[in-house]
């Protein structure tokens, strides 16, 4: 028996999440005395596919399959169910990300397999399988459990973090067995965020309201997240304003992060703000009012002018850091 | 072309959330309950394609699985435009088994619109397993979608950027941000028509569902926000740094 991960590469490259689910699938299978296999679909390197054993992988499924980088529901999910029957895994765990969510409940439906996305840490327990995520987007913790053998999970960001743990890993070619008519997908254009951290996997995420009062004034928050090597990040009206682009929105209806630190400068706080950054671990607040209800969140706050403060603060972390 | 839009009951955003005594269950009580979101995006976005392709749009239709109190959803689902409303009678106990429900009434369409999640438990599965269950093809992240004669033209989030793609029908688009600018409001016509148009009730299958909620719980209450003085941005960095180990 084994736990499978996914781990998805971009243009030839694991990202942090991948080493994060590498690190709690070998956790899972310690726990359950099985063993902790990857799949990979697509070209990667092998140096890169070693460094998974880093975090306690001990078997590949290499798939070195071009067709795969058009990124098909369909063909990636029959490609997981192969993998997932040739190495007996009982349980699959892929990121809690725009493909993760996209291929996790087909593949469950495929197994009828119970399936719980944006898993917060390790199974509170494995018999009965109990599983806890964030409900009510962050307003609430659910114990959800697993009735069926086969399970599938999505892994929220950053919540189980990198786990050492040096593994000898044995690499296998794996024969998907999908034909050309699986790829059905046609992709006419890629246009990649090119150059920054990406918002998802940022440890420092920097982020700006209303308060911010103009475009202009987005050199500050960029700034600072270049001083702190962070992602940038918007309320919903800024981005619905045009001020910033779409993907840098947070929040119910945006994106949901988990950094460990969130910078919020002149963001009120509103309850579908709060939805998708709650989960960070550490948020500092900037804010003229000391009323605004993003200091209930906050664990660290400054009631000022964001636009006076920002300046100092980027002098201050440059102080700090050289 | 036929549409068919899943529609997600959910408590208004702002409701405060509250569970019953042995926390096993969300307290419903006084809830006002509203159309999920995505689903009334992606049923604005349904409605602006029927309008610019008349010809081509045959209908939209809406589906929940629920039980009779999701019936003021639909009927605004109606006022709004859609054209029908399908009501599967059961309450939605949990994604698999939701999307098996809908998997029998939503097998003669062209296109079906999922949001990518139900703002109350977040799931983030329905659409995914309605489409593997119809074994039909499925674009998850959707910010924008055209239709092209045959063939839909859609435009996707990806992880690090987005993609412009073709997709044959029948697909389903599971819908975010981006799929229409603002939802749109019924009007005074539209809720009078909405009561002569069908809403129809559809028994339940017999299904399992795959997994159970055992038990809800708040998070933990914050520590008060420790306050540093505007004057004083670097004891700011120094406590980020040395208290919180953040920096
Ligand atoms: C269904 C629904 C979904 C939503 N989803 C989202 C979502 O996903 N994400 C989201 O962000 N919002 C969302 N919203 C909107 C949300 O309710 C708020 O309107 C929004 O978050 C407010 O953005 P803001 O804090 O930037 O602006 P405002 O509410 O205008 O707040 C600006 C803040 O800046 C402060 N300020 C002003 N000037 C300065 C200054 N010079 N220095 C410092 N502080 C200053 C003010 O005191 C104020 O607190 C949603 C709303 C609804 C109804
Ligand atoms: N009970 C339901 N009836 C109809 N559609 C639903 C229901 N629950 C969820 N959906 C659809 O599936 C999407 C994702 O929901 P979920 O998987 O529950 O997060 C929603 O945005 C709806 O489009």
């Amino acid at each position: 028996m084994s736990i499978l991960i996914y781990t998805e590469n971009w243009e030839g490259k694991f990202k942090k999440l991948s080493f994060e689910l590498a690190s709690y699938a070998s956790e899972l299978a310690k726990q359950a005395g099985k063993e902790a296999v990857a799949v990979s679909l697509g070209k990667v390197e092998d140096a890169e596919l070693q460094k998974l054993g880093q975090y306690g992988i001990s078997k590949i499924l290499v798939a070195d399959d071009e067709r795969f980088s058009n990124m098909d529901n369909k063909a990636i999910t029959k490609a997981l169910a192969a993998a997932a029957k040739k190495v007996s895994a009982d349980t699959v765990v892929l990121a809690h990300n725009n493909l993760g969510k996209a291929i996790a409940p087909r593949l469950a439906a495929r197994q009828s397999a119970g399936l719980v996305s944006a898993v917060v840490g390790l199974p509170l327990s494995t018999d009965p399988f109990t599983v806890k995520k964030m409900v009510f987007t962050g307003k609430a913790i659910a114990h959800l459990t697993i009735k069926t053998d086969k399970k599938v999970l999505t892994l929220a960001y950053n919540s189980f973090g990198l786990v050492e743990n040096a593994t000898k890993v044995s690499m296998e070619p794996f024969d998907t067995g999908l034909t050309d008519a699986d790829f059905e997908l046609q992709v006419l254009e890629t246009n990649k965020v090119k150059g920054k951290v990406l918002l998802n996997e940022a440890d420092i995420v920097v982020s700006g309201g209303r308060g911010m009062k103009s475009p202009d004034n987005w050199h500050l928050i960029e700034s600072l997240a270049e001083e702190l090597g962070a992602g940038t990040a918007c309320s919903r009206p800024v981005s619905d304003e045009g001020w910033r682009p779409h993907s840098e929105h947070v929040g119910q209806t945006g994106k949901i992060i988990a950094p460990n630190l969130y910078f919020a400068f002149g963001i009120s706080g509103a309850i579908q703000h709060l939805g998708g950054v709650s989960s960070s671990k550490v948020i500092v607040a900037v804010n003229k009012d000391h009323e605004a209800p993003i200091f209930e969140a906050a664990d660290y706050g400054i009631v000022g002018d964001a636009l006076k403060v920002l300046p100092e603060l980027i002098e201050a972390v440059k102080e700090a850091r050289s | 072309m036929k549409i068919l839009v899943l529609i997600g009951n959910v408590p208004d955003t702002t409701t405060k959330i509250k569970f019953n005594a042995d926390k096993t269950a969300f307290d419903d009580a006084g809830v006002q309950w509203i159309i999920n979101p995505w689903d009334e995006l992606a049923l604005t976005r349904a409605i602006e394609l029927k309008e610019a392709h008349a010809a081509a749009i045959e209908t939209i239709v809406v589906a929940n699985v629920g039980l009779a109190l999701t019936e003021p959803t639909l009927r605004k689902a109606l006022a709004v435009g859609a054209d029908k409303a399908i009501r599967v009678d059961a309450k939605p106990v949990d994604a698999f088994f939701v999307a098996s429900q809908l998997a029998q009434v939503a097998k003669d369409f062209d296109l079906i619109l999922a949001g990518i999640e139900a703002s109350d438990y977040n799931g983030s599965a329905v659409g995914g397993m309605l489409a593997e269950l119809l074994d039909i093809n499925s674009v998850s992240a959707v910010s924008g979608i055209e239709i092209d004669s045959e063939n839909l033209r859609i435009n996707r989030e990806i992880d690090g950027g987005s993609q412009k793609l073709v997709c044959k029908t029948p697909m389903i688009a599971i819908v975010q941000k981006g799929i229409a600018k603002e939802p749109r409001i019924p009007a005074m016509r539209g809720i009078m028509m909405a009561r002569s148009k069908p809403l129809e009730v559809v028994a339940a299958t017999d299904t399992e569902a795959l997994t159970s909620f055992d038990v809800f719980e708040l998070p933990p209450a914050k520590a008060a926000c420790k306050m540093v003085d505007e004057d004083n941005v670097k004891e700011l960095v120094r406590l980020l740094k040395e208290e919180a180990k953040a920096l």
